[in-house]
């Protein structure tokens, strides 16, 4: 199975070390596996506590960013439900290129 | 400490009593004009390379930078080509140069002739500097302590904070403990770290350092409105800056920091350092921090680094002139994808087939082994690109006393 690897022990997300569908097991400061709402991919994060709307998302011990939207565990954490407390433009980039929404090409 | 970090091989001793791992002739060109004649001088010379400065109108930002890169302890001679007009002049980079005890010579294009004549004459000058610093520069034995290190991250994702960059940082903390240097940059990706960078400085002058070099960085950042992390990076399952931050910060490895260096400027002392390469207020406010990873990394060779490691989880084919670029991904899918550009898999430390320490022992070796003299795959490829922007940066004052002569 495909191993997730939460860094610290206050971390609410684990980092996918592969591609993984419905499931993945923790490694690092947390043991267990963790059930996915949907499939996520390598280097992504899932989480592996439930995170309220306005709650921080921590990862390494520290708040990476804030949850937009209400996040279930096992929830793939991106750019759709957490953004920076700094970059203005967090929020608006693409959540599968990453590329900025904001820009006008015509 | 491991036998690795004990290891020692044969450098080239500068005037100035730094070691260098590569003894190049540097052609220099001081406009984009005399950039086609000094890149066909360098054409198919052995340990002749090129950096030049686009601008016609000169910077004294981007004069340092070159500078600092001309007198650098892998450089033994330098030609400065310029075309005739600008601003920037050739002679006076050759001067000062020759100042620091080493071969330079420079012209003009419009003196010499044309393209084929101004190539033939730098051919000559070339060859002749590279014969003389091949039988003049002494060789003298060289260990980690004699090494200044730098590391840039460019293309991460989710494995480069997991392992790519600790990889590094632990490397960095067997090279501090050997009594060596280390240097990373990308002040932009330290936003949103502010109390745990505080934490890890040496004494208060290197907090009062770190403190204003931040403050700078994430005023700078708000008012251009630009954060240092790209769709790659999102694409690659970071989310936001504060996350890329904290896995960029991890190649500083653990050790104290002993403060802040601007570009340009090598560490007065050995350790671990922080170079500043965020421009200063100005009232043109022009340049981004570093608009892409080459700048950076030229930055950190113009600290002295004599070999650099680019940490890269998304994969990148860039190299770099005057010092050796070593290419280390924490994705072992990126190293298979991209082997023939990739120096080193840190992804098997996440494979559960080595630990950190292992890892980073296994580094040490290969930058002992390119420090030796074996290229390193960018500088097998023939990648030397370069990128000295304008930009506007004070020179410290000479407030921390025994800086490096050069």
């Amino acid at each position: 199975m495909t191993t997730a690897f939460q860094i610290h022990a206050a971390d609410n997300v684990a980092t996918l070390l592969g591609d993984a569908e419905d499931r993945v097991v923790l490694h690092g400061e947390a043991g267990g596996d963790v059930a996915l709402l949907r499939p996520i991919a390598l280097g992504h994060k899932v989480a592996v506590a439930d995170i309220a709307a306005g709650e921080a998302v921590v990862k390494f011990g520290i708040p990476i960013g804030t949850a937009s939207a209400a996040i279930a565990r096992g929830d793939w954490v991106h750019l759709h439900n957490c953004i920076s407390g700094f970059d203005e433009r967090s929020g608006d980039f693409d959540v599968i290129t990453g590329a900025g929404k904001d820009m006008r090409y015509d | 400490m491991t036998e690795v970090f004990d290891r020692s091989w044969s450098g080239w001793l500068r005037p100035d009593g730094r070691k260098g791992v590569r003894n190049l002739v540097l052609v220099i060109y001081t406009v984009q004009c005399a950039a086609h004649v000094a890149h066909a001088i360098a054409a198919g010379e052995d340990d002749v390379q090129v950096i030049g400065f686009p601008g016609c109108y000169d910077n004294q930002y981007a004069i340092r930078l070159v500078l600092s890169l001309a007198r650098h302890p892998n450089v033994g001679a330098v030609l400065s080509v310029g075309l005739g007009c600008e601003y920037t002049q050739p002679a006076r980079i050759a001067e000062a140069v020759e100042k620091s005890g080493r071969p330079a010579d420079a012209f003009f294009i419009q003196d010499v002739g044309g393209t084929r004549s101004s190539t033939e004459k730098g051919k000559a000058i070339v060859r002749s500097l590279r014969d003389r610093i091949h039988r003049e520069t002494p060789r003298v034995p060289m260990g980690f302590a004699d090494l200044i290190l730098g590391a840039e991250c460019g293309g991460s994702d989710g494995t480069s904070g997991l392992v790519g960059n600790p990889a590094v940082g632990r490397l960095f903390d067997r090279v501090v403990d050997a009594g060596g240097s280390a240097i990373c940059e990308e002040i932009v990706e330290m936003i949103g770290l502010r109390d745990i960078i505080l934490d890890r400085a040496a004494d208060d002058r290197a907090r009062g350092e770190l403190e204003a070099a931040y403050a700078k960085a994430e005023r700078y950042c708000r008012e251009v409105r630009q954060y240092s992390v790209s769709p790659g990076n999102f694409a690659g399952g970071l989310t936001t800056i504060e996350e890329k931050s904290m896995g960029a910060f991890a190649k500083s490895g653990s050790r104290p920091l002993q403060g802040v260096i601007k570009v340009g400027e090598t560490p007065p002392w050995p350790g671990m350092w922080v170079m500043d390469s965020v421009p200063d207020a100005h009232f043109m406010q022009f340049g981004y921090t570093n608009p892409n990873d080459t700048e950076g990394i030229m930055d950190l060779i113009s600290g002295g680094s004599q070999i650099v490691l680019f940490i890269t989880g998304r994969g990148s084919v860039i190299g770099s002139p005057v010092a050796p670029l070593i290419k280390v991904t924490g994705n072992s899918r990126t190293f298979s994808r991209m082997h023939e550009d990739m120096d080193f898999d840190a992804g098997r430390v996440l494979a559960g087939e080595m630990t950190l320490d292992q890892c980073a022992d296994e580094l040490g070796a290969m930058v002992a082994d390119v420090a030796g003299g074996m290229p390193s795959k960018p500088e097998a490829l023939g990648h030397r690109e370069y990128f000295v922007m304008y930009k506007h940066q004070d020179t410290p004052d000479l407030d921390r006393g025994c800086r490096s002569a050069a």
